[in-house]
């Protein structure tokens, strides 16, 4: 165990993480970039038509990965803020901080593809069905995280503040999606299901590539937002500026 | 294979708005977002390079 | 610690007391909202009854919202507050008893005015009750929840605006059962599993509620 650890607190300093996340961005591009290529083969050549949607189903191939990594990225996110309020590490915090808007595009995207997918299938832009509802609001959660740390100028009350704050949001979370599904239900406005029929294996494994794909964009593009954070926070360091006159 | 031609690929059998409407602002947004965190990266590294040699210059 | 809890709850209703003009600002901020509905959505009775109980909760919903406010800067700007964490007690407790003195003020007014909108949107006087009832168990997560926000945002430029953008989602879960009582009952569903989840949204708010709200006002005033 005792190597485990010595790793573990090597790895949160910032000053070998820094360097560590630069040698790791490539290769999270390079598989984003490969997973992006094939998953876009999947989905539009071999995935067949849809029997009762027709072409138009082919837009769930972003719209259900981009709805997975916004949940996703912001359960991470509150499990940084967590650590990070925890144990008190500045990189779990920065991490946090640099997640968040990667995660908030995830959710307007899942939204604008999610209007565009409802205008023919359902006949409306906009529906207040419970998946919709709990992803706007989602969004609203993140812009509120994001819009905390940006008040406060002092980093070291930014950090802990917003952290506490996703911790709030990540635990209502469920509480309000099973509020907006209840609510759905008793309204009986819009009981659709997304995908009722059978998936097809093709169609499924396009969509998991697809998420895949996503997934290893947010790791290389987070990465990089966090080795920015990293520089602002630890400006002053040594390590910093031999970083520094190394890369000039 | 799903499509007879190009033109019938681009056509996305009447859905063309709406597939390519969702395909083409994800692709773009992320785009986007590349080219602004891979900016961001060059202009702290710029800005603190120069602020660096400003403190090196007031030492001395 | 109960004397504890009583004494902060006694001082802040003493200088609730002394500005009444605040109170009442919450008080008719609400009414008017309330009554600015009808005149935007028309004053059809049958399309009123529908929506009323929605917008009472909805303007509730903002009304406590901008109370809050005050619920922490007083304090924060003449260094209470820092003597408040110092102190021996609990801050928990200490925290519980701001909310409480501050539900006394904000959200109980608006509990007793509200049957009196009820009737202006032509609700039953079964429905009045069950609006009140909701209210009554509501209010005080509303809050509960927004001295979080509010301790969060305490000494922020714009921190008025922004306590909106923390509070307001997480203040959804409270809205649909809350409103959704009242809707049960006029379509004879009957209310009470509403209510009770209301209840349930209660506990676990008065127990954790004033801990986190303790812990940001740690971090806010480090």
């Amino acid at each position: 165990m005792a190597v485990g650890q010595i790793n573990w607190f090597k790895f949160s300093s910032p000053a070998t993480f820094y360097p560590l996340a630069g040698k790791l961005i490539p290769y999270f591009t390079a598989l984003a970039v490969v997973l992006t290529v094939v998953g876009l083969y999947l989905g539009f050549f071999v995935a067949p038509t849809d029997y009762k949607q027709g072409e138009g189903y082919r837009i769930i191939f972003i719209h259900v990965p981009a709805a997975w990594m916004s949940m996703l990225i912001y359960i991470v996110m509150a499990a940084y803020a967590g650590m990070g309020l925890v144990f008190n590490t500045r990189l779990s915090s920065l991490m946090a901080s640099a997640l968040a808007p990667t995660g908030a595009l995830f959710t307007f995207l899942a939204l604008w593809t999610g209007a565009l997918w409802g205008k023919p299938m359902w006949g409306a832009w906009w529906v207040w069905d419970a998946r919709l509802t709990s992803e706007l609001i989602l969004l609203f959660l993140y812009i509120g995280f994001m819009s905390l740390k940006a008040a406060i100028d002092d980093p070291r009350r930014a950090a802990p503040a917003s952290g506490l704050l996703a911790i709030i949001g990540v635990i209502n979370v469920p509480i309000i999606y099973k509020s907006v599904e209840w609510w759905n239900t008793l309204h009986q406005g819009a009981t659709i299901k997304s995908s009722g029929t059978s998936m097809e294996t093709t169609m499924l494994t396009a969509m998991l590539v697809m998420t895949f794909a996503m997934w290893m964009y947010t790791v290389a593009v987070v990465l990089t937002r966090v080795r920015c954070e990293i520089l602002e926070a630890e400006r002053d360091t040594e390590w910093v500026a031999a970083e520094l006159s190394k890369s000039s | 294979m799903n499509w007879g031609s190009a033109g019938e690929f681009f056509a996305m059998g009447g859905y063309a708005f709406y597939v390519w409407g969702s395909f083409g602002v994800t692709a773009l947004f992320l785009l986007v977002e590349v080219i602004m965190v891979v900016h961001r990266k060059r202009t702290i590294v710029q800005r603190l390079g120069r602020r660096m040699r400003m403190q090196a210059e007031v030492k001395q | 610690m109960w004397a504890a809890l009583r004494c902060v709850v006694m001082r802040d209703l003493t200088l609730a007391m002394r500005r009444r003009a605040d109170v009442l600002t919450t008080l008719f901020f609400f009414v008017i909202v309330v009554s600015l509905f009808p005149l935007g959505v028309g004053p059809e009775m049958d399309t009123l009854r529908l929506m009323g109980p929605g917008v009472v909760w909805v303007a509730a919903l903002l009304a406590s919202m901008l109370s809050l406010g005050r619920l922490f800067s007083g304090d924060y700007i003449d260094g209470t507050l820092e003597h408040l964490v110092l102190a021996p007690q609990p801050l928990t407790v200490l925290v519980l008893g701001k909310i409480a003195a501050h539900w006394l003020v904000s959200g109980l007014p608006l509990v007793l005015i509200a049957p009196l909108l009820g009737l202006q949107y032509g609700l039953s006087t079964d429905a009045l009750w069950v609006l009140v009832l909701s209210l009554i168990l509501g209010t005080p997560v509303l809050s509960l929840i927004g001295a979080v926000g509010a301790a969060l945002t305490l000494g922020l430029r714009g921190g008025g605006v922004l306590v909106s953008l923390l509070v307001l989602p997480l203040y959804i879960p409270v809205l649909i059962f809350g409103a959704g009582a009242v809707d049960a009952q006029v379509t004879g569903l009957g209310p009470q599993a509403h209510l009770s989840l209301l209840g349930a949204f209660l506990v676990p708010a008065l127990v954790f509620a004033p801990w986190a709200a303790g812990w940001a006002l740690r971090i806010s005033l480090e």
